[in-house]
């Protein structure tokens, strides 16, 4: 399975992104292979409708999961639709590796 | 930690308060979020280190050389912004919306999209630590999201430059850009005056914290102007279980300041707006890593 | 649409809010309705508006101001994709993988791009969506105020305002309370007027805001004038300002406790105060005469 978390950079180092949408990276980690790659968010610098082109860009990547620290009221239907787990942290100040971690 | 300072309108002495709390931190990130009308740097006068271009949308633009004055775009913009006149076709800037359609549909691709880019956001340093603004050229639209690249340039400067606390200047009223300051901060102070158009502003804005789960609390600036509704306003305040952290007097110090490109707390420290907006920062940073000073 | 002319057109406005701008304009407004004007004030300030807390008036119309969103037909759909590529505001939610496409109404700008993308297959139709109301209030016959009122979370004000000036043809004088800022809400109101009168305050971020808004009319080519609101604190710097760019200084108003307190309580000052009434009436006088007659020629 594939786990996206949204990233404040591109390396297991830096901090999980509070805002989905206008993340600058998503981490995409997959459960089976343990394999870890950054994608840039391209939705973050839309001038509206951040939120759903990203979702768009995760479901794309085949993406099943989501960690990030908040999710809008556009964005969260979609995700369920698409059948999309989210996981809500609170309080950026987690780094990408402490929440691999969570899933190795 | 991140405080931002927000009122329901414009006018009702937001950024002195702002101005002020700056001046109480030993070392702060100042976000001037205000990005439609930026005016913290006018007092801080920060020497800038970093200039950068916002694109905040397209306009459509004819190439006159290409274009036939077919006229076969009109039709196609459903917002009024091509004209044929003495059989040419022309394109209003003004009324564009940047959709693009006209460019798509064009026979002789005789029309392209340009970046508006006249708007910026700067960074430097001020006598108080660093300091982040934005400012969208008039016209130009998308004001959330500069205000997103304000924020994100000021937490990155506070991690690089070790400084604990982030203050956010929003600005007025409730819609997308004073969303895009609000989300996520740590303390929201709304700043209001003893009208009965003040009172509407602070519910609204009100309003808008609670609906994000953001601890709150409200100054009210110039109570003296009129007492009966500034105690309206905190009976309201006491049954929203809202903190009034503040009730400050009128006092022609706080405009002498501005003139003198000063806050208050650096231009009267012993005037008692100084001291209550003193109280009132220690009482919202209370419980912070750092607070004020 | 009628073609009626518009009244002689005033647009008061401010580079920030708060400088006493809805002060001037329903003052103004008040005063012409007593110099027995048909005067309409339009408040343009769609997200806020607050005009008529202090003018009043009875309901008399309310026009819903819409835009053309489109729907999509799933049973036409190829999921080809075409609509979302053509659709530059994200408004189209489309995962080809998950046979998913969904409209975000909130987002559409209703452009139509996305119905001509999608005309070879036909799976888009087109409905009305609300973008605000347009409400019509009236004080006595020939006095009215419009009020332009956007739908909470609409991304953009521009065409409920653009409605409300349209709608303001019936009388000789239209009175515009502009939004704050020079955004474009505020470019769309002053391009519809013959003169602008800029309220400012003598203070260091009074300038600066005005000296923004003084160069975007001076760019689309609007005469205008200034009101200094809350004389008396701040500097003289402003005045110097007026008179190195030969911009007329329309009114001083000195800061004034019992001013304030009018003010606050929902009072309008030229009601109370005949001096005052006096004022606003030569204001309007001087406008019309250096700027009402070379603009009705057109
Ligand atoms: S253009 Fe038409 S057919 Fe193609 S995905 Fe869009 S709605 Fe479906
Ligand atoms: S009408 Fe325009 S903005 Fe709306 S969905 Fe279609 S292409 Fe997008």
């Amino acid at each position: 399975m594939k786990v996206a978390i949204s990233a404040t950079g591109d390396t297991v180092e830096s901090s999980v992104d509070s805002r989905f949408g206008r993340c600058s990276f998503f981490a995409i980690f997959d459960t089976d292979t343990h394999n870890v790659k950054f994608i840039t968010n391209t939705a973050a610098e839309s001038s509206q409708g951040a939120g759903p082109a990203a979702v768009q860009l995760l479901a794309g990547n085949q993406v099943q999961q989501v960690v990030s620290g908040e999710f809008g009221m556009k964005v969260k239907p979609l995700l369920e639709q698409l059948s999309i787990k989210m996981l809500n942290l609170q309080n950026g100040q987690h780094t990408i590796l402490d929440v691999l971690k969570q899933f190795k | 930690m991140e405080l931002a300072v927000i009122s329901g309108k414009g006018g009702t002495g937001k950024s002195s308060v702002s101005a002020a709390f700056a001046s109480l931190h030993e070392r702060i990130v100042l976000a001037d979020c205000d990005v439609d009308a930026a005016n913290l740097f006018l007092l801080f006068n920060p020497v800038n280190d970093e200039e950068m271009v916002f694109v905040s949308g397209h306009k459509a633009v004819i190439d006159r050389e290409k274009c036939t004055d077919c006229g076969h775009c009109v039709s196609y913009c459903r917002f009024d912004a091509i004209d044929v006149r003495n059989d040419e076709v022309w394109i209003n800037e003004i009324a564009c919306d940047g959709c693009e359609l006209c460019a798509r549909v064009c026979p002789e691709e005789a029309i392209a999209m340009v970046p508006e880019a006249d708007s910026r956001m700067y960074s430097g340093s001020f006598r108080k630590g660093k300091m982040v603004y934005g400012r969208l050229a008039p016209g130009e639209e998308n004001s959330g999201r500069l205000v997103d690249l304000v924020r994100k340039q000021a937490k990155e400067i506070a991690k690089k430059e070790n400084i604990a606390t982030i203050l956010l200047d929003g600005p007025p009223g409730i819609g997308c850009p004073v969303l895009s300051t609000i989300t996520g901060v740590d303390h929201v102070v709304i700043v209001t005056e003893p009208t009965l158009s003040g009172l509407h502003d602070l519910k609204r804005a009100v309003e808008l914290t609670h609906n994000y789960d953001i601890p709150t609390s409200v100054i009210i600036n110039k109570y003296d102007l009129n007492e009966a509704i500034a105690l309206q306003i905190k009976a309201y305040c006491s049954f929203e279980g809202l903190m009034v952290v503040a009730m400050l007097p009128f006092d022609r110090r706080v405009v002498e300041a501005m003139v003198h490109c000063k806050s208050i707390v650096e231009y009267a420290p012993d005037s008692e707006v100084s001291k209550l907006l003193q109280s009132a920062c220690k009482k919202i940073t209370h419980g912070w890593a750092v607070g004020c000073v | 649409m009628n073609n009626k002319k518009p009244g002689f057109t005033i647009a008061v406005a401010s580079g920030k809010g708060g400088t006493g701008k809805t002060f001037i304009s329903t003052n103004l407004f008040n005063t012409l309705q007593k110099y027995s004007y048909k005067v309409t004030l339009v408040d343009c300030d769609a997200e806020e508006p607050n005009a008529r807390q202090f003018t009043g008036g009875k309901k008399v119309s309310t026009k819903l101001v819409t835009q053309l969103v489109p729907v999509i037909d799933e049973s036409k759909c190829v999921y080809c994709g075409k609509c979302f590529e053509y659709c530059t505001y994200n408004a189209i939610f489309f995962v080809k993988e998950a046979r998913m496409i969904r409209v975000l109404d909130d987002l559409c700008h209703g452009c139509g791009a996305c119905t001509v993308a999608c005309e070879p297959y036909g799976a888009i139709h087109e409905k009305e969506d609300e973008l605000g109301t347009v409400n019509h209030y009236e004080i006595t016959p020939g006095v009215t105020v419009v009020e332009a009122r956007t739908k909470v979370g609409v991304h953009s004000s521009v065409k409920v305002v653009k409605e409300a000036i349209r709608s303001a043809y019936d009388a000789d004088v239209v009175v515009l309370d502009s939004p704050p800022g020079t955004s474009c809400p505020f470019i769309q109101t002053v391009a519809s007027a013959d003169f602008v009168v800029l309220v400012t305050e003598p203070t260091p971020f009074g300038m600066s805001d005005l000296k923004q808004s003084v160069e975007t009319l001076r760019h689309m080519g609007k005469p205008c004038g200034v009101i200094v609101n809350r004389a008396g604190l701040g500097t003289n710097e402003v005045y110097d300002y007026l008179s190195s760019e030969q911009l007329p200084l329309l009114m001083n108003i000195p800061f004034d406790r019992s001013i304030a307190r009018i003010y606050s309580e929902g009072n309008l000052l030229t009601e109370q105060d005949d001096g005052w009434q006096m004022q606003f009436n030569l204001m309007y006088n001087l406008i019309t005469e250096r700027y009402g007659i070379s603009c009705n020629k057109w």
